[in-house]
């Protein structure tokens, strides 16, 4: 076991893990946090995008001991204080850019580290960043149109209600 | 009622708050019990293989574990069922191999688990299965459908065969089929391969169980689109536990497009090892694990032939289909070949002949069921690639000769020759709608800028009817269906005024607990925010058959409908007695009861609150208390209908095909929320673009699955996918449900698979090519490769 001390939605924690412990098993199963996803086995679904210092890292590719140190800020963390929702989460609302849910709280990471790059990304842009989230729902029509929405741009010409 | 929150209004979902904050509660996010132990399974590596023996000694001296099963555990508990018994022509009964929880005797697919082992923790677990020591002889793998019919190698030695049924739509209606094409001006043949799915619910499957012995009592946590159903198969057929002994619970449900309707073998053994061991029992399927036992779709090889005369006006469509159903009879695998796919293989036609033969086989691969669209999907790529093939060889524009055999919206209601009898439907309407919203008019000019650039363009189309709302009990009872698919309901008044529905249907990303309160809440005049969905819990809501097949709107919100009607005719017998007139003097609007011709009046709540405080009632005429429930049984089945049409690219030099234009136009008779229906089409296009372009589950002759993870499985991406153009508004509304409503989850992935197919073959048409068919998916390597080889 080794100790490790970090950040997590700007909280300081300490827990002590094995080393082949994964950053997504210690965010799940010590912290309970447990809005971070496991899609996959390969580091291909994006279910499990978290900020480590800023960008965004599937969670399922660090070991938890790599992390020590680090600010992390996870879904839960991505609401006001007060619990409203953020820009981006009020987007996926409003555009209907989730269903079942599972794989939101990665998109959303994605998506707010996308808008933090390029504030005004176009539609190709969108797409090209989420090529390591996958969603079996929505067919990104309105993922896509949300984060174009959160970044300011007028979507109204994107069809749907 | 307010215009956002009613029947047809764009409510913004309710549920979205808790999965965008990451406090949606999944089965694998339930704080773990103080005695949780965890499962995991050893799985054959062979598709198919003798056990000569198992041998668990050293597995459960090892540090951690609790117990470990094989297949002798399970041999005197029962199968898991099918749940439909198809007759082949000959009048025999269906093929039943018993499927049971943990492979005895034998090891039929790669994946399938020959033991388990429970343990302290999930790594234990996992340690203590690689110890397991299996002698398993491998034996050749059945692997294609049609050598299997002749082998003597069988995946299933006790039944001898490797035919689970020879199934014959319509029987009587063969011969003139057959007379028809004979004698016809014109036929045309086509081949094809519906290629085999995952579905890939985002979320794996994952199962927990826990044992209360003062009570005998089980609960199982599971990832089900439907956990009455599950509970059912469990109690009667597989475990034998009373269902009054036995709660199942589907919490949060991420995804399911068919994969998590059926009941699993990981779901009874969570259940035996809970109550073995006596401890709270949880196993998580990885991504691997689902790749390889969950339920897979499609996988049909399809011959068909569609008899035209001179004029092309359609005489008989001809279908002989090969259905792979896998290693074990999953509960829908026999109905999704034949009733969801034969019956409809008139289409939005007038044809007169329809004749249908569906093989159903056993093969060495992972069970085939329902996956969205099931069966319809089939249907339609059979149908409109043949229409499209027919019109290039008539020389006729595909839309024109579509519309040349539509059925007419003064022919309804029309008895289809494929045995159905569709309610209602404009096609004309739809194909007008479409070839408006998606600027059909423009396509050549768009064509000559993708030429100048290069590129070939093309433009495909597509008309579909589904049959939904599954399913008139009466109706599938003749069919062979061992359960009745009506939906449930109670509406729940509180005494302060707000209300409890709880509903049958269960809501896995369609938004039942948005919509459903906007049905009520309409209904009754009140806030829609004042009216809560309870779902997925078989100790808390009356019964329910689930959702798939597009039915949640259809069947269960239409006994939301009827249980909310006894709810205001209860109510109006409680404010006359409060208003001193007799209830047939008492109108209901906007929330207000009040005596006709008067301004006496009380509100609902004013009547709720008297339904639990009964002082002075009449108690010989009403009881306390405001519950309602109602069972809704279908007369029909729905039927939506559509006309979608797409534009690709495709790159002469590489093969590679983009999907530059979707339009997607739907029947889907009254829309309760267009948003949430615009989305549920958005989903099904992509998938249906997946399956026409990326998918594809691929076995090699040994029977490993090639494509076992997302590195070798092509899902959708974001930048495989255009916006896409939505349009609902020429629905007819159903005849026979109460809303008017026929279902759209699965309408886009059963409209778009040929609707890509034709544009990418109308493309190479457009640059020379004489290509009339490519196998889906429609990969770089399999359309340059056509390109050249034509």
């Amino acid at each position: 076991m080794t100790k490790v001390e970090m950040t997590v939605n700007g909280k300081q924690v300490s827990r002590d893990v094995e080393g082949q412990t994964l950053l997504v098993s210690m965010l799940r199963e010590d912290l309970r946090l447990t809005g971070t996803h496991v899609g996959c086995d390969t580091s291909q679904c994006g279910a499990c995008v978290v900020h480590v210092n800023g960008k965004s890292v599937k969670a399922c590719t660090m070991f938890a001991i790599e992390a020590d140190g680090a600010d992390i800020k996870t879904i839960e963390g991505m609401a006001g204080s007060d619990g409203s929702l953020s820009v981006i989460q009020s987007a996926f609302q409003e555009h209907h850019g989730l269903q079942c849910g599972f794989c939101t709280p990665g998109m959303v990471m994605t998506a707010a580290n996308l808008l933090k790059d390029n504030p005004k990304p176009t539609e190709a842009e969108v797409r090209h960043y989420l090529q390591g989230n996958i969603c079996r729902c929505t067919g990104y029509h309105n993922i896509v149109k949300a984060i174009m929405a959160a970044s300011g741009q007028d979507v109204s010409a994107i069809a749907a209600e | 009622m307010p215009k956002d929150t009613g029947i047809g209004a764009s409510t913004r979902r309710r549920e979205d708050v808790r999965f965008l904050k990451g406090k949606g509660q999944y089965t694998d996010d339930i704080p773990p019990a103080h005695d949780q132990a965890a499962a995991v399974f050893a799985r054959s590596t062979v598709a198919n293989g003798v056990i000569k023996s198992i041998d668990t000694s050293v597995a459960e001296s090892m540090p951690g574990v609790l117990a470990v099963f094989t297949g002798a555990d399970f041999a005197d508990v029962g199968g898991n069922p099918a749940g439909w018994l198809i007759n082949s022509r000959d009048g025999e009964p269906m093929k039943e191999p018993k499927r049971p929880v943990l492979a005895h005797g034998k090891v039929r697919h790669v994946g399938d688990a020959y033991a388990a082992v429970i343990a302290e923790t999930e790594k234990q677990a996992r340690d203590a299965v690689e110890a397991i020591e299996a002698d398993i002889e491998e034996l050749p793998a059945i692997m294609d459908v049609k050598a299997a019919l002749t082998s003597d190698n069988f995946v299933h030695d006790e039944i001898g065969t490797n035919q689970c049924f020879d199934w014959g739509w319509i029987e009587d209606n063969r011969r003139a089929t057959d007379d028809a094409i004979k004698g016809a001006a014109h036929v045309t043949t086509l081949e094809l391969v519906n290629n085999r799915l995952v579905p890939n619910a985002m979320e794996p499957r994952c199962s927990m169980a826990s044992y209360k012995e003062s009570s005998d009592e089980y609960t199982l946590h599971t990832t089900s689109q439907n956990p009455h159903l599950t509970r059912l198969l469990i109690s009667a057929f597989v475990m034998g536990i009373p269902e009054n002994k036995l709660t199942v619970i589907a919490p949060d449900v991420g995804g399911g497009f068919g994969s998590k309707i059926y009941h699993y073998g990981e779901e009874a053994l969570v259940l035996a090892a809970a109550k073995r061991v006596g401890r709270t029992v949880k196993w998580t399927s990885d991504r691997t694990e689902a790749f390889l036992t969950d339920a897979h779709g499609r996988d049909h090889v399809t011959k068909i032939e569609l008899a035209t005369d001179a004029e092309g006006n359609f005489l008989a469509f001809r279908t002989e289909t090969y259905a792979n159903v896998g290693a074990y009879l999953s509960n829908f695998a026999t109905a999704t070949p034949t009733f969801l796919h034969g019956t409809l293989m008139a289409g939005n036609y007038t044809v007169p002949n329809v004749y249908v033969n569906v093989k159903a086989v056993f093969t060495n691969t992972a069970p085939v069921d329902a996956y969205r669209g099931a069966g319809r999907p089939e249907a339609t790529y059979s149908l409109e690639r043949v229409i499209d093939k027919c019109a290039r060889e008539l020389g006729m524009d595909p839309i024109a000769l579509r519309r040349k055999n539509f059925i007419k919206p003064d022919q309804y209601p029309f008895a289809s020759a494929a045995g159905l009898e569709y309610d209602s439907g404009n096609y004309d309407a739809l194909m007008d709608k479409m070839e408006e919203v998606a600027d059909v008019a423009g396509f050549a000019a768009r064509r000559k800028a993708s030429e100048s650039k290069g590129m070939l363009r093309g433009f495909g189309v597509n008309a579909y009817v589904e049959a939904c709302g599954i399913a008139p009990s009466n109706l599938v009872g003749v069919l062979g269906s061992r359960v009745g698919l009506y939906d449930a309901a109670t509406v729940r008044v509180n005494a302060t005024g707000n209300l409890s529905v709880m509903v049958g249907a269960h809501s896995h990303g369609q938004g039942h607990e948005t919509v459903f309160p906007q049905i009520v809440s309409d209904m009754l005049g009140i806030d829609a925010q004042s009216i809560d969905i309870v779902h997925g819990d078989t100790s808390k809501i009356p019964f329910g058959m689930g959702t798939y097949g597009s039915r949640s709107l259809a069947v269960c919100g239409s006994a939301v409908v009827r249980a909310t009607e006894k709810i205001i005719a209860k109510a109006k017998k409680i404010a006359g007695h409060m208003l001193e007139a007799a209830d047939t003097d008492i109108e209901f609007k906007d929330g207000q009861f009040s005596v006709v011709g008067t301004n006496k009046s009380v509100s609902f709540g004013e009547v709720a609150l008297k339904a639990y405080i009964p002082h002075n009632f009449p108690i010989e005429d009403i009881e306390p208390g405001l519950e309602e429930t109602a069972f809704y049984d279908p007369a029909n089945f729905t039927f939506p209908s559509g006309a979608y049409c797409c534009e690709v690219e495709v790159d002469p030099d590489t093969g590679k095909v983009r999907v530059d234009r979707m339009t997607a136009v739907d029947d889907f008779g009254n829309v309760m929320n267009p948003m949430i229906v615009t989305g549920q089409v958005h989903g099904g296009l992509g998938q249906g673009i997946g399956q026409a372009l990326l998918e594809a589950a691929r076995y090699n002759e040994d029977g490993q699955l090639e494509s076992a993870s997302y590195m070798d499985y092509a899902m959708p991406r974001a930048d495989d996918l255009p916006f896409y153009i939505v349009d609902h508004s020429q629905g007819t509304p159903c005849t026979h449900n109460p809303l008017g409503a026929k279902g759209c989850g699965e309408a886009g992935a059963i409209g778009s698979p040929p609707t890509v197919v034709n544009a990418v073959i109308d493309a190479l048409q457009s640059g020379g090519k004489n290509v009339t068919h490519i196998d889906m998916p429609l990969t770089p390597h399999r359309v340059w490769s056509a390109m050249n080889n034509a």
